[in-house]
């Protein structure tokens, strides 16, 4: 009898503190549902049902300037952006890496901005890119090589401890979305419809090192065996939009690695008029990234590549996947309806972007 | 690695894990290694000092035991009475040498390491060149361990205690990890008595030391590290926080302290009580104490009875403090005379524990200060009676109250030495609470900009109750609460897990905060 009791203590007692410890933890931790939705961007691939393709990886360039719904409806192509904010290439590869966990795409799409960074930057891109992965080897090993200084990978393991703080700081949506949050982006895609035509940028400071670092392209040379290990064709992109600023030297190092390599690359700021995009109307930052119309121009383009290059499954034509297609299309035109409202009424968006996070 | 590490929770988790998987008569060992091995985390060049200090206590209390053994066997033999005394007057000149070595050796180490900067500057500036000793390394915890091994030394020259013969064991009691940093300052008959049996501590005892540890986390992770913000802010910037502000912080200090010397105090205890090692209790409800001497009976226990019994009886029993003491009953009369040499030790004792506490003029005069409140309300304890006999106070609960309010605000004022720059800054702010008190202080948001916003006053305000019910729960059935609760394992887990979360979720730690170390680890 006395051995029955210590026998279910043992049990009940770790299970009520797990509990109350995923209880707490859901609740502090940043949902990322309203007005900044960066961080919930990677935990929405695991929701996804479907087939994919092509999938894109990369940081802000991919996930703001790709419309994966266009490239769904004009050449049927299944895909997924797997982007965050200032995603590090390490990060990139490690998030292929847990991709393959899941299926095996024909197509990668790498955006090449990232290799301008050699070593972690941001505590807050960090957590926003990575606190969304599953646990897997991947996450673990991301985690350990994206750790600033202050960082601790126990506080990875138990975000509490990073935010227990925000007790003081609970909002409404903190409550709303506690237990669920909600899908905000089309396979990847975040949508933005106001415009704020490009401005005049800084102009470019003189690097003082010309090369692109030897560990961020170490990453793409590990990227490269990963995608060639599973019979993936890596395509290397450099996003239209021109600022942050992309230099030439870099340009070539990048176009040198894919020659050596055999890849496919793509400075689209070389092709913004092929393209069709007008950054008057294109851009909803003042040209830092692209709005509905100009995502949806660059699906076009890149689509057009990317099925006459590859052997890719025209999915319109498959009726399980397309119904659950036709969910994401009819959510994208809801999405787009009203944000083109709001614009109307107000002249900018008030429940998206900036204007909308909570005092 | 500092208590409040999540470094330090892994460790005493795994300290105490492999302290039960192993044989009891390994169990001291196993205490041993992680001791050291905590010193050595924190510098290797700790692990040199306490050798020192290890080495020259044990060998020097052998030779004292030795001494006096051989001198048991020879004094049999002399049967001449003067012979005898003769003997031991030499035996006793013999222990005295070795025990004063061995106490010069461990108290020579703590003044070059904590007080040679101190002594040189402040001798130097007399010579208006003032020179300053840096860079010495100041080995962890070493008021404690020192003291820890003067009373060891003490006893076994008073041979009250016998020496011990395992060098190792020494060791462990000098280096014995949950004391290094806050104490208390244990002494060896009774540290010693459970420290190398390697006994099971009993599952109702070992469910009470949990509690004990998250409550010592709670308070201090919780309470005292949010408030260190504040006192802190308060107290830099005197110039500006001045009158009614003094006050606020005489309040957030006494709390912060109590909840971070205590909280302290818990983790040691409570990991100790785990492993079936008692120690002694370094605090008893200090703020329900109605005069400065109860409180000083009550608060830093251990530190306060080591003064007692290692300076003020010794002091007070000399040869030269009877002589004195009969001079001045004969000059003085009987009544006052006897007091003189009373508060002659009284006033070494306190600036010994003002010395003791840090090398700065501030915690000096905090000594001469407590001896002075002290002196006064002894010379004026027949007239208290008198007062207190005329209108039956004493059985006043009201008047208790007041009481226990009179002597923390006193304390606190007092206390206040810790924080400010100096001496005349901390009289300067202590005054302005009477001459500039600015009411509006309370009402007009002033106080929302000195680190703590709203929520974090409504927490402070919740956690002073709660500590305010625990400790009334004390003081009303002299039981500690957790013994209640330790009795009912799910009440012990259920206790556990809620000041667990409590801890994690309303702890100041993390980013944004710096964490404070503890504020005794500096003495």
């Amino acid at each position: 009898m006395k051995a029955i009791k210590i026998v279910t203590r043992a049990i009940i007692y770790p299970v009520i503190a797990s509990i109350l410890l995923w209880t707490c933890q859901s609740l502090l931790v940043p949902k990322y549902q309203v007005g900044i939705m960066e961080g919930a961007m990677m935990h929405e691939y695991y929701d996804s049902d479907m087939p994919h393709e092509v999938l894109f990886v990369g940081d802000c360039e991919v996930y703001e300037n790709i419309s994966t719904v266009k490239l769904y409806q004009e050449y049927g192509i299944s895909s997924y952006i797997r982007g965050s904010a200032q995603q590090l290439v390490w990060q990139s590869y490690y998030i292929l890496e847990d991709t393959l966990r899941y299926e095996t795409p024909k197509v990668v799409v790498f955006n090449v901005l990232a290799l301008k960074y050699a070593e972690p930057q941001h505590e807050s891109y960090n957590r926003m890119t990575l606190d969304g992965l599953r646990w897997s080897p991947s996450k673990w090993h991301a985690i350990e090589e994206s750790m600033t200084e202050k960082e601790s990978m126990l506080d990875y393991v138990f975000p509490i401890l990073r935010y227990h703080d925000r007790w003081k700081d609970l909002k409404p949506s903190d409550y709303e979305f506690w237990f669920h949050q909600n899908t905000n982006t089309f396979n990847g895609y975040y949508m933005r419809v106001d415009s704020l035509p490009e401005r005049n940028f800084p102009p470019a400071r003189p690097l003082n090192d010309p090369n692109l670092g030897r560990v961020p392209m170490s990453w793409l040379e590990k990227m490269y065996e990963l995608c060639k290990e599973n019979g993936i064709e890596l395509v290397l992109m450099k996003a239209p939009t021109q600022y942050p600023y992309w230099y030439p030297q870099w340009d070539r190092q990048v176009m040198e690695f894919a020659s050596s390599h055999g890849l496919d690359y793509f400075n689209y700021i070389h092709e913004r008029d092929q393209i069709g995009l007008d950054m008057t109307v294109d851009t909803y930052d003042g040209g830092l990234h692209l709005n509905l119309s100009g995502a949806e121009k660059m699906a076009t383009y890149i689509g057009a590549y990317l099925d006459s290059t590859y052997d890719l499954t025209d999915y319109r034509l498959d009726p399980e996947v397309s119904a659950k297609w036709d969910e994401v299309i009819a959510a994208y035109n809801e999405l787009a309806a009203a944000q083109y409202a709001e614009l109307e009424e107000y002249g900018e968006l008030r429940s998206w972007g900036i204007n909308a996070m909570e005092e | 690695m500092l208590f409040v590490s999540k470094e330090f929770v892994a460790f005493i988790a795994a300290v105490i894990a492999i302290y039960y998987i192993c044989p009891k008569k390994f169990r001291w060992y196993v205490l041993l290694a992680a001791s050291l091995f905590f010193y050595t985390m924190d510098d290797v060049r700790n692990l040199i000092y306490l050798a020192v200090t290890g080495v020259t206590s044990w060998g020097l209390c052998l030779i004292l035991e030795h001494i006096t053994s051989d001198a048991s066997k020879s004094i049999k033999k002399i049967k001449d009475k003067e012979k005898k005394k003769e003997f031991k007057a030499r035996v006793q000149r013999n222990k005295r040498i070795f025990m004063l070595l061995a106490v010069l050796i461990d108290l020579g180490i703590l003044g070059f390491t904590k007080y040679a900067d101190f002594v040189v500057s402040n001798v130097t500036a007399l010579f208006s060149h003032r020179m300053r000793v840096t860079d010495v390394f100041v080995p962890l915890g070493i008021s404690f361990y020192t003291f820890k091994t003067v009373s060891y030394v003490l006893d076994v020259y008073r041979g009250t205690s016998k020496a011990e013969k395992n060098f190792f064991k020494l060791v462990l009691f000098v280096t014995y990890f949950p004391q290094a940093v806050q104490g208390p300052i244990s002494r060896w008959n009774n540290l010693s008595a459970t420290l190398f049996e390697g006994k099971n501590a009993g599952l109702k005892p070992f469910a009470s030391g949990l509690i004990r540890i998250f409550w010592g986390y709670f308070k201090k992770v919780v309470i005292a590290d949010r408030l260190v913000v504040p006192v802190m802010a308060l107290t830099h910037d005197h110039a500006s926080y001045q009158g009614a502000y003094v006050f606020v912080a005489i309040l957030m200090y006494a709390m912060e302290l109590y909840c971070d010397f205590t909280g302290g105090i818990d983790i040691t205890i409570g990991i100790s009580e785990c492993l079936g090692i008692k120690v002694e209790e370094n605090f008893i409800l200090p703020y329900f104490s109605k005069n400065i001497k109860e409180y000083w009976n009550r608060w830093h226990i251990t530190m306060g009875s080591w003064f007692t019994d290692y300076i003020f009886y010794p002091l007070s029993v000399s040869p030269r403090m009877l002589k004195l003491s009969k001079w001045s009953r004969s000059k003085l009369g009987n009544a006052f005379g006897k007091r003189v040499t009373v508060y002659i030790s009284c006033f070494l004792v306190w600036l010994a524990t003002g010395v003791w506490h840090g090398a700065a003029w501030n915690f000096i005069v905090w000594g001469l200060l407590n001896f002075v409140v002290i002196m006064i309300s002894q010379e004026l304890e027949p007239l208290y009676k008198k007062f207190h006999g005329r209108f039956h106070l004493k059985d006043k609960a009201w008047y208790g109250a007041f009481e226990m309010l009179r002597t923390f605000f006193l304390m606190g004022m007092i206390r206040m030495l810790d924080c400010y720059r100096n001496v005349p800054v901390t009289f300067k702010s202590l005054g302005s609470m009477f001459t500039s008190w600015h009411m509006k202080v309370f009402t007009d948001g002033s106080l929302l900009e000195i680190g703590l916003d709203l929520k974090e006053y409504i927490l402070i305000g919740i956690c002073a109750v709660v500590l305010f019910l625990v400790s009334l729960y004390r003081y009303r059935t002299g039981r500690e609460l957790r013994e209640k609760i330790s009795g009912s394992p799910d009440l012990t887990f259920a206790c556990c897990l809620v000041l667990l979360m409590i801890t994690i979720v309303f702890g100041a730690y993390g980013k944004g905060y710096n964490t404070s170390q503890f504020i005794y680890n500096q003495f």
